[in-house]
């Protein structure tokens, strides 16, 4: 099993996601160049966090013309394992793998604290070690966390049980006030039709050591890691 | 050939920078704005290509670079020398 | 023809000018009168200052390198070197506070980098006019941004600092910034232009007419002009650093560069002629060759430009193609402009032509030295004298109103719009005081604190200078981390004036005094002068930054409470002093009296022995108290915990009890520690000699001290929590 973290100019969790999976995990890890035109057989591969291309234009929107996106979008179309989290997912809403797209958080400011997230989804690749409703303590850190979609596509996003995680309070409960950037329905993570592509704003790579004060972020990791084992959700 | 693109916010997004301009403006006594949409714009300075060849590639770089049509709108029009709007 | 208004446009003297001519033996062209001015400010030459920093203490066992270079480095074990600097951009900061504060990051970052570190930290000290005002609402926020705007997108955290606010800083904010960053102890790289023949590449942005005369704009006070120096200012581009950053430490990891200087604030003209003077070396570069902005720029112009993002590498000519490779990777020229040269020359073409022709020295070593006259200022006999005014009746609405103050309420508004968090080593969360990062592949950390009183320092100039330096190694005490160095920043009005000067001189003294009596080395800093406006200067207002280490990161202990049950524990004295107090300033509105005594043999013995009995594993939690002394520490023991649990601690001193609350007695330090850790705690004390009790216990839903049998403080947490919450957000929020 194979992991590869993606470094376009301007990523700056590529590091952190990559400690976690070597060192943390002791799994196989690469980085992968935005240059590149290969995924180098990689299992999982990863959008890490980060200002690409300084998100001048928009988060995400320069990165997702790298060469490498090619790749990605066929590897995933392929049923690959992808995860994009906090920048990687503004790239991977701008590629169009999922839907939707980032405004400004509601308050203006850049937003760097723990969250908690209620976990609405377990039966993915990506949760299935965690248990329904299992309320997580994960940071997040961004300008544009904002979810924004149009109303047709939040009814299907609902249907097809497709939101993984939602901004909530200590009890769990989703409320306005713990909807820390505004975004529609508290979103906080989605995942596509076939189950093989996940975009976050939390990032889970900075809780997964105790020193960090949080494992909460594991869930993720650990799942993922069961998940290409043994191709079950169970 | 000088070409200005103005990308902003859809009519049915919300727009926290608009409004926010928009409040200040209140607070500071000028109670006649009625709405305010921020957005962005874009400069082009171009080769001198065929009309229709402009009116063809503007768009498509709009709409697939400048704006995110999820949320965003673009116009655009040709300036003149002096960075007017031509007729 | 140079005249008398070409002069003090410059910001030369007359006098100055003078030694030009002899040093130089021709009258400069406008050119290279540009680049003296620049190199001869004060912010550049350190002319009214050099003479005094010499005074501070310099050597360490665990010293790399000391100050002169672009920033100072320490031995941290493991085959590590933390390299770290703190840096002022207070006045680009008052112009345009976002890119100010941007661009002061952007220039600490590259300091760092430059010698082969990669920045793993960045603090602020942070500095304002009272939030009540309009001005200064729109400075912090402005500087909040600035600063978040830069370091979130360059993925270096910004774990902490501190902020004040005062009204001497209305006209005048002070943005210090300090960085740290790792290096491999044997990668370390100098500003150096070795080998004649080799070639001089200029890498990063382009050049454009940014900031010139930035330099010189920092070296004088400030008056109504200084709105119109508004296009000096530079504008930071964060995304081009980050690219600059990765590309810097590829090719030094690849060995492929003799030397490296970032062009800071003296752009083109610093960076050619330091790396020459450091080598003995002249240099050569053309001007058509470095990469333009704008066009029809001149060469003084290009030569002073303040763009940022900017580079100057030497390297040897066969390097020079690999060199390219890897910054055309990160979408980056490299542009060879010139070459070192054999002698000792500075020389600049421009359209064919030699336009500068001055030798390396007389722009770099040869700046006059000032020994300004300096002069115990009047104001001190008058705020000596303090008639204590009568103690509130109501303490509990005193307690509340200290921790409405925005020095003392929580700076949560700032910081959580700083990424506190990336590269996943931020063991303590910013509000905890000290900043704790772990080392990645070791079991060691890093602690790392920034402090300086102001108001003690203009109320006795020497004793705060001692206080700076012992306060922010009991922060690091208090984690459990001894420090190894220190960096500063030294905030002060106008060195012309002599009291002013008297200032400086008193708080080097200071500073000097306690770094020797804790054994701990200055490695670097910077002096910012004529921090006036408008005639008025600021408090003067040193910042220490202090870096130390922890060797087991597992038993640092943070500021808060853990448990309900702990006992709490008082080490050291309490003594009835108020002057120069917050309680003074902030209840009574009143800044004077002296600043309370320090005697850094207590100090020293009271944090040997907090760092030996945390290490010890004894303690659940210690913290020191500063401004707003016992009461506002042990509430805010409470605030810093997830946990809401209070306290109850019972006093017997025989003082005044405002004194006993408030008073901002050094060499003291609140511990809690589990019920079965007393007496181990008590007996190390007795055998260290340090005075250590029992005050109270962790627990209840309430802050509650009794003094002499009387309830003096009883506020529900919440009640207390909030205005300690609300405080910054509701003044920030404030219409108008």
């Amino acid at each position: 099993m194979k992991c590869g973290v993606v470094i376009f100019p301007g990523s700056n969790c590529d590091f952190d996601t990559h400690h976690v999976l070597k060192n943390v995990y002791g799994r196989d890890t690469v980085f992968l160049w935005h240059k590149d035109h290969s995924l180098h057989n990689c299992d999982l591969v990863i959008l890490p966090g980060g200002f690409s291309y300084g998100d001048y234009l928009r988060s995400g929107a320069i990165a997702r013309f790298s060469p490498l996106m090619q790749e990605l979008q066929e590897f995933a179309d392929r049923g690959g394992m992808v995860l994009g989290i906090c920048n990687g997912f503004q790239v991977l809403l701008e590629l169009g793998l999922l839907p939707g797209a980032m405004l400004r958080n509601k308050n203006l400011k850049f937003l760097c604290r723990h969250v908690h997230l209620s976990l609405e989804n377990t039966a993915t690749p990506f949760t299935n070690r965690g248990e329904k409703g299992r309320i997580l303590h994960i940071p997040i850190a961004h300008f544009d966390g904002n979810y924004y979609t149009d109303p047709a596509t939040l009814i299907q996003l609902k249907q097809n049980n497709r939101i993984v995680f939602r901004y909530c309070d200590t009890d769990g409960k989703i409320t306005d006030e713990s909807n820390v950037n505004g975004s529609m329905e508290n979103i906080a993570g989605l995942i596509n039709k076939d189950g093989n592509v996940l975009g976050m704003m939390p990032h889970p790579e900075r809780a997964s050591e105790a020193i960090l004060g949080s494992e909460d972020g594991r869930v993720v990791f650990d799942s993922v890691f069961h998940y290409l084992k043994t191709g079950s959700l169970q | 050939m000088k070409i200005r693109v103005l990308v902003s916010y859809k009519e049915s997004v919300l727009d926290p920078q608009g409004q926010t301009v928009r409040n200040s403006l209140l607070t500071l006594g000028y109670e006649f704005i009625r709405n305010l949409r921020q957005g962005k714009v874009f400069e082009l300075d171009i080769d001198d290509l065929p009309r229709e060849q402009v009116n063809r590639l503007i768009p498509e770089i709009a709409g697939k670079v400048l704006a995110n049509p999820i949320i965003e709108q673009f116009e655009w029009e040709i300036l003149d020398e002096k960075g007017e709007t031509r007729p | 023809m140079i005249d008398k208004k070409i002069l003090s446009e410059h910001n030369l003297t007359e006098e100055e000018y003078r030694r030009i001519i002899e040093l130089i033996g021709k009258e400069p062209n406008i050119t290279e009168l540009g680049i003296f001015s620049l190199m001869w400010s004060e912010h550049c030459s350190y002319k009214s200052s050099k003479a005094h920093l010499k005074k501070l203490p310099v050597k360490g066992e665990h010293v790399i390198q000391g100050p002169g270079e672009n920033a100072g480095i320490i031995d941290i074990g493991d085959g590590l070197a933390a390299v770290f600097k703190i840096e002022s951009h207070n006045h680009p900061s008052f112009i345009e506070p976002y890119q100010g504060a941007a661009t002061g990051v952007g220039g600490i970052l590259r300091d760092i980098f430059t010698m082969g570190a990669r920045p793993i930290a960045l603090l602020d000290s942070l500095r304002f006019g009272p939030l009540e005002n309009a001005h200064n609402r729109s400075i912090t926020d402005g500087v909040v941004s600035g600063i978040a705007g830069y370091g979130n997108a360059i993925g270096v955290p910004t774990v902490g600092g501190e902020t004040y606010f005062h009204p001497s800083y209305s006209l005048n904010p002070l943005v210090n910034v300090f960085c740290l960053g790792i290096a491999d102890k044997n990668k370390i790289f100098y500003a150096k232009a070795e080998g004649p023949g080799n070639a001089v590449l200029y890498v990063g942005s382009k050049t454009g007419r940014d900031g010139i005369h930035g330099a010189t704009m920092a070296s004088a006070e400030f008056d109504e002009d200084s709105e119109k120096k508004r296009p000096n200012v530079q504008v930071g581009d964060p995304f081009k650093e980050k690219l600059l950053l990765e590309a810097c430490l590829e090719i030094m990891d690849q060995n492929l560069i003799v030397g490296i200087q970032d062009m800071g604030a003296a752009g083109l003209t610093c960076s050619t002629s330091e790396m020459a003077s450091n080598s003995g070396s002249g240099i050569e570069i053309d001007l058509d060759r470095v990469p333009q902005r704008e066009e029809g720029m001149t060469a003084y112009e290009i030569m002073l430009s303040e763009s940022q993002e900017r580079m100057l590498l030497v390297a040897s000519n066969d390097k020079v193609k690999d060199v390219q490779d890897v910054f055309a990777k990160w979408d980056l020229d490299a542009v060879v402009i010139g070459r070192v040269t054999d002698g000792d020359r500075l020389k600049v073409r421009f359209h064919g032509e030699t336009v500068v022709d001055i030798p390396v020295d007389s722009i770099v070593n040869l700046c006059p030295l000032y020994l300004r006259p300096s002069r115990r200022p009047d104001y001190l006999e008058d705020t000596a004298r303090l008639d204590l005014p009568e103690q509130p009746e109501d303490l509990n609405a005193v307690l509340l109103q200290m921790l409405d103050q925005p020095t003392i309420a929580d700076k949560e508004w700032i910081y959580r719009q700083y990424d506190h968090m990336v590269q996943t080593n931020t063991v303590f969360l910013p509000g905890a005081g000290t900043a704790l990062l772990r080392l990645k592949g070791t079991e060691s950390g890093l602690a790392m604190t920034l402090d300086g009183n102001s108001l003690y320092c203009y109320l006795d100039p020497r004793t705060g200078g001692k206080i700076a330096v012992a306060e922010a190694c009991r922060n690091l005490a208090c984690v459990g981390a001894r420090p190894l160095g220190v960096t500063n920043c030294l905030n002060f009005g106008n060195p012309e004036k002599p009291g002013i000067m008297w200032q400086f001189m008193e708080v080097i003294e200071g500073i000097s005094e306690a770094c020797l009596a804790f054994g701990i080395p200055v490695t670097g800093g910077n002096v910012s002068f004529y921090n006036d406006t408008e005639g008025v200067s600021i408090h003067p207002t040193p910042v220490l930054g202090i870096v130390g280490r922890i060797e087991k990161i597992d038993r640092a202990v943070s500021t808060c409470f853990k448990s309900e049950g702990d006992l709490i524990f008082l080490l050291g004295e309490n003594r009835e002093e108020l002057g120069g107090s917050e309680y003074l300033r902030t209840v009574h509105g009143t800044e004077r009296g002296l600043p309370p005594i320090i005697d850094l043999d207590d100090e020293k013995r009271v944090q040997e022995f907090i760092i030996s009995v945390i290490d010890e594993g004894l303690v659940s939690s210690a913290a020191d108290p500063s401004e707003g002394g016992l009461a506002v520490c042990l509430a805010e023991c409470v605030f810093a915990s997830s946990r809401e649990f209070g306290f109850a601690v019972e006093l017997d001193d025989e003082m005044r009890t405002d004194a006993l609350l408030f008073g901002e007695t050094q060499s003291r330090i609140l511990l809690s520690a589990a019920p079965d850790k007393k007496i181990t705690l008590l007996s190390a004390a007795k055998n260290a000699g340090v005075p250590l009790r029992e005050i109270g216990r962790v627990g209840g839903t309430r802050l509650d001290i009794r003094h002499r049998d009387r309830s003096v403080i009883d506020i529900p947490i919440l009640e207390a929590l909030r205005v300690w919450k609300n405080s910054i957000p509701e003044r920030m929020s404030t219409k108008t």
